[in-house]
């Protein structure tokens, strides 16, 4: 059998399985590796997940929505959106929360699901406010700390070994 | 834990058994998590990193039955040439080894398992087999996981299962990723083909040493990318399913190779192992090159008096910070090079026979 492009013989007998219907190929080795290596448009590198999430945010956003929404941040670790929108890396576990309407469409771009399946674990998932609190009152101690406000500081210590107790005893 | 009595060993990952271990060198599985009462990572301030480190080391203290088999390492501690050596053996990320702050690792003495503290993540658990073995890591993870449970409060979220600092990672938090050895699909030039259509069921294809690495010595690390709305049986099984079939490539490429060209294949076996036998100064790019050669060879019964466990040592134990600890001194590249050179021709014109017992 010769190649189907020039007149060698055919020495690579490909069957390409990604089109609609399975197409036969026959091809000589320097068409085979043509064929082969041929660039494709998948083949280019994954996004970047802030790459992904700037791409989401233009869709059906004006310059202006956008702009606002980049002002808004996580009232637990203050990280703004702006932020996440440019390292790609959220904050706290509470901006899954804060940034749900935002993050939904991007973990539907990802993973294409939005529920968790699997391993969930056995303590559940109580204790979270306290959990969140913890998060807020250790930035405000440190802001706290930052503006010399020393007072307002250990306040905020004791508030936080009082929950850090608790959650211990629980 | 003594860095130093690591070195002279192969470690898990390189030990060259288990199914399938002629093409399969390793099965890894990863999982996210993180403590449910911090920031994550880059937001965490040094307290943060320092009690997140605590938190973490305790729990894994009062695991009882780890207790005497599992050492901690202070990765902020180590001088840069052992973070390298760790990163070699893939018990910590490069991400780890370079960032700043308190972080660190403990690890299992048998190496089949690691857990990192303050990578990207508070916590990532590893686990690390010979050959393919899914079933196997994913229970021994799973296991790892419920006993730090006990202990510390990971963050989860009712719909999206556990919380991860990125969200390529959220649900399960759950990386499998399975390492082949392919250089028939490299020679016969059908790898990329071969990894666009994994791109298409959504699988990443990886280097050696992950995110970004070359594909040295043809290996190559396939795993899942999607996290969130799989069950974790789902996404081993997603993995499982494509690994024989990717054997099979290779086997039939290899096949092909020695029906159409022996000769030439024949070739280019024999010359990789001679240039490795007597090269008085060589890369580590090239030892790896080479070294797959010989090492596909070995498997098609074209070099006989070698065997797959030493060439799996070798391959770790030429990169750079491994040959610089088993020396015990400290050297530069050209240096490195010279050495490397000696050391292949020590252990490979050494008798043979030597590792029969290790063959499998």
């Amino acid at each position: 059998m010769k190649c189907q492009h020039c007149e060698k013989p055919a020495t690579f007998h490909i069957t390409e399985l990604t089109g609609a219907v399975p197409q036969e190929l026959h091809l000589c080795e320097e068409h085979a590796r043509q064929y082969l290596t041929q660039p494709e448009d998948q083949a280019e590198a994954q996004p970047t997940v802030s790459e992904a999430i700037n791409k989401q945010m233009k869709l059906g956003q004006t310059a202006e929505e956008l702009a606002k929404l980049d002002q808004r941040s996580c009232p637990v670790c203050g990280i703004t959106f702006y932020e996440f929108r440019n390292q790609g890396r959220l904050g706290c576990p509470h901006d899954y929360v804060c940034f749900a309407a935002e993050l939904e469409p991007l973990l539907v771009n990802i993973h294409g699901e939005t529920q968790h399946r699997g391993k969930r674990p056995k303590r559940g998932a109580e204790g979270t406010d306290r959990q969140t609190d913890l998060i807020r009152l250790r930035r405000e101690m440190k802001e706290a700390i930052e503006q010399e406000d020393y007072e307002g500081a250990s306040q905020l210590r004791d508030k936080i070994r009082r929950i850090e107790k608790e959650g211990q005893a629980s | 834990m003594k860095l130093d009595e690591l070195a002279s060993r192969c470690g898990e990952w390189l030990r060259g058994s288990g199914p399938e271990s002629d093409i399969v060198i390793s099965t890894r599985i990863r999982l996210a998590r993180n403590l449910a009462d911090f920031p994550f990572i880059r937001r965490c301030t040094d307290a943060d990193r320092l009690a997140i480190e605590k938190a973490v080391r305790d729990a894994i203290e009062r695991v009882e039955s780890w207790r005497d088999r599992v050492d901690y390492v202070n990765v902020a501690e180590l001088p840069a040439v052992d973070r390298q050596f760790l990163v070699e053996r893939q018990l910590i990320s490069r991400e780890l080894a370079d960032a700043e702050g308190a972080r660190g690792v403990a690890i299992e003495a048998g190496e089949t398992f690691a857990v990192m503290i303050n990578e990207e993540d508070h916590i990532r658990l590893q686990v690390m087999h010979s050959g393919l073995d899914l079933q196997g890591a994913w229970d021994q993870i799973n296991e790892i996981d419920s006993r730090l449970e006990e202990f510390v409060n990971f963050a989860f979220h009712e719909q999206l299962g556990y919380l991860t600092a990125c969200p390529t990672n959220v649900g399960t938090g759950m990386r499998v990723s399975v390492m082949l050895h392919l250089p028939a699909l490299v020679i016969t030039r059908q790898i990329d083909k071969v990894f666009r259509s994994l791109q298409k069921i959504s699988l990443a294809v990886r280097g050696l040493y992950g995110e970004g690495s070359q594909a040295m010595g043809d290996f190559y690390q396939i795993s899942n990318q999607i996290t969130l709305g799989r069950s974790e049986e789902t996404l081993l099984k997603q993995v499982g399913d494509v690994v024989p079939v990717l054997i099979d490539y290779e086997r039939r490429a290899r096949e092909f190779l020695i029906k159409e060209s022996q000769k030439d294949l024949h070739d280019r076996v024999s010359r990789a192992y001679g240039i490795l036998c007597t090269a008085q100064t060589i890369s580590s790019e090239e030892t790896m090159h080479l070294l797959s050669s010989v090492r596909m060879g070995i498997n098609l019964g074209l070099i006989e008096d070698l065997e797959i466990p030493t060439v799996n040592k070798l391959f770790i134990h030429t990169q750079p910070a491994h040959l610089q600890k088993l020396r015990g001194i400290e050297l530069d590249t050209s240096d490195r090079n010279i050495e490397r050179a000696h050391y292949l021709q020590r252990h490979l014109l050494r008798k043979s026979g030597e590792n029969g017992a290790e063959k499998n």
